[in-house]
């Protein structure tokens, strides 16, 4: 069975069809590329299978399991967790705190019990502190656990939000254009961290990508969106020859 | 002090300030060194202050403005007040004061819960403006309350006294626009400042938590808290729900303190209500201590000033605007951070490496 599949999605915002007819398979353990030029729809699938916008038509499964028009925060206890196009960090905690809060359905302790500091309290921020430095450290940020998340410079903040959402241990990890606005040097970063994430955490992954050299060296399976339709999809290659999406996409 | 962190180096040293500031008041007050006016206030000034940190509450870390918290002030005084007035000749007085102040707090709490929701499914300026409706419908409900105690039980009325029928003898407990009038006087000094304080140490506890980082993850990006699993409206209820509450318990030591409670503009209305906001504003958002330290300067101020009676307003208007532009003027901010004289970084001297709360 599928880890994730996405059958005659399509959402219209008024008279706009952003989203018609969208059609996606991932297996599990695979590491998936979803492009297409700018306004194609692609961060708009991205909020439908996270329940940010409730699809007008079809249908999502994730590992067998309906999820379509569900609230986001449950879509994320099944599975799903990402990261956006504009980075969304919980700017006025520390680094540590950000993947903590990424950890709040992992380790509990309730309300009473923090507020009055009983010795649950104590323990489990332990495991938690522990737990959000392995993260860290798998990206190279335990060193500064402890800065405001607002402060980091701009790579390491899309790589803390990427750590934010592991920590929430998802089967499926969705990231929305991670190269976008880093430099050559931290692109080369980046995906030397997304190899090893895969590795690390064997999540599957689904990325949104404009830069081109990062989709077809990492990639294994596309598929491309244009204006809201898929254009193509299958193997990294072959896609990335077809004529079609020379014409609509690189071509231009 | 070494491997404690910031926030929590800082909650004990207002701890500590509170303490000292509370054996001067008591020492001035046993060799008669407090006039009269100013110890009256003693009370008072704590009372203001937690309804301050309970809204600091909402409004630093929920991140919603709430015009209405002297409604939920009013809500824990005549409570509690109604309860130890109809309790006074059958409870002893300690266990009746407690009870009322768990009676006054669940009050408070349980008006703030029924608030929050429907409006905090809501987002913008909906929460302000409905809090501030139910700040003045609280106040006005109270002024056409007429509840007396005979032999018979308990009468009802919201049209007058007399339509109460009560029996040669009985009680009015709650008379209208008169209010409650003779509550035992319990609240003293002493209580006020340990409930103060206990407020502090809950306030400070809760937003070092895991529901309390939950709360600032909504407040710091709904949707991003939404997408790491946080149930928002859960969480969102929780803290409006324990704002409230806190300022409950300012409302039953205000209460005990008075002779006669009334629930009028100045003390239950908007004019409470912003003053308690500009304590919250002033003293900065999400700074509980500041909360304290701005109500207790702006509440005894007017009265050290009484002697300048012409200058009186002049110079309160000027600690008004100093106040505000030590805060949150960012010339001024950045000179103190350069210079080390923000709290954190004053507090921080304890320590060499930079960290952040
Ligand atoms: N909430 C919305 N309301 C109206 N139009 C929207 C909304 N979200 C996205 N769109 C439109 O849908 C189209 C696809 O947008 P998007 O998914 O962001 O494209 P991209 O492929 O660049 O991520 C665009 O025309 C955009 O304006
Ligand atoms: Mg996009």
């Amino acid at each position: 069975m599928a880890l994730l599949s996405v059958t005659n999605l399509g959402i219209s915002f008024g008279g706009l069809r952003a989203v018609d007819g969208f059609n996606l398979t991932i297996e599990e353990g695979e590491l998936y590329g979803l492009i297409g030029p700018n306004g194609a729809g692609k961060t708009t699938v991205f909020n439908m299978l996270t329940g940010i916008y409730k699809p007008t038509d079809g249908k999502i499964h994730l590992a067998g399991k309906d999820i379509t028009g569900g609230h986001t925060a449950e879509i994320n206890k099944a599975g799903i967790a990402r990261t956006f196009q504009n980075i969304r960090l919980f700017g006025d905690q520390s680094v540590k705190d950000n993947v903590k809060i990424g950890l709040h359905n992992t380790f509990e302790y309730g309300t009473f019990t923090g507020v009055f500091r009983l010795p649950k309290y104590f323990s489990t921020e332990k495991e938690m502190d522990k737990k959000a430095l392995e993260i860290l450290a798998v990206f190279g940020l335990d060193e500064e656990a402890d800065v405001l998340a607002s402060n980091l410079p701009y790579g390491k903040q899309r790589q803390l939000e990427i750590a934010r959402a592991l920590a929430t241990n998802p089967k499926l990890l969705l990231l929305d254009e991670p190269a976008a606005g880093m430099n050559p040097n931290e692109t080369a970063d980046l995906m030397n961290t997304i190899a090893l994430i895969r590795k690390e955490f064997g999540v599957t992954i689904l990325l949104i990508e404009h830069d081109m050299k990062l989709v077809s060296g990492i990639c294994e399976k596309l598929t491309v969106l244009n204006f809201g339709r898929v254009l193509a999809a299958g193997e990294t290659s072959a896609v990335l020859n077809d004529p079609e999406v020379i014409k609509a996409y690189l071509g231009e | 002090m070494k491997n404690l962190n910031k926030s929590t180096q800082k909650l004990i040293t207002t701890i500590l300030t509170i303490f000292v500031l509370y054996i001067v008041m008591q020492v001035m007050e046993q060799t008669g060194n407090l006039s009269s006016l100013m110890s009256g206030l003693l009370v008072p000034v704590c009372a203001y202050s937690l309804v301050a940190v309970g809204l600091n509450l909402c409004v630093g870390y929920l991140g919603e403005l709430s015009l209405g918290h002297a409604g939920f002030m009013c809500v824990g005084a005549f409570t509690s007040a109604f309860f130890s007035k109809t309790f006074q000749g059958t409870i002893p007085d300690v266990p009746r004061f407690i009870l009322a102040l768990v009676i006054g707090t669940l009050a408070a709490a349980l008006f703030g819960f029924l608030i929050a929701i429907p409006v905090l499914r809501l987002s913008g300026d909906y929460l302000a403006i409905v809090t501030l409706a139910f700040g003045e419908i609280i106040k006005n409900v109270i002024n056409v309350l007429y509840i007396g105690m005979d032999g018979n039980g308990i009468h009802f009325s919201m049209k007058d006294m007399m339509s109460l029928g009560l029996e040669p003898g009985g009680t009015m407990l709650i008379n209208g626009p008169q209010g409650i009038t003779g509550t035992p006087r319990q609240s003293t000094f002493t209580i006020a400042v340990l409930l103060l304080i206990l407020s502090l140490i809950i306030t400070h506890n809760f937003v070092n938590s895991r529901t309390g980082r939950a709360v600032k993850a909504i407040r710091d990006n709904q949707i991003a808290a939404e997408t790491v699993g946080l149930p928002i409206t859960k969480y969102k209820l929780v803290a409006f729900t324990i704002s409230a509450a806190i300022a409950g318990v300012g409302g039953v030591l205000y209460a005990h303190n008075i002779n006669s409670l009334t629930a009028t503009t100045n003390n239950f209305g908007y004019n409470m209500s912003i003053m308690i906001l500009v304590y919250v504003v002033l003293g900065g958002i999400g700074n509980f201590s500041g909360s304290v330290v701005a109500a207790v300067v702006l509440t005894l101020l007017p009265e050290l000033l009484r002697g300048l009676s012409n200058y009186r307003m002049l110079i309160y208007s000027i600690v008004l605007i100093a106040l505000m532009l030590f805060n949150w003027a960012p010339g001024i901010l950045k000179f103190r951070e350069e210079h080390g004289l923000t709290g954190a970084a004053i507090i921080g001297k304890f320590k060499k490496n930079k960290e952040v709360q």
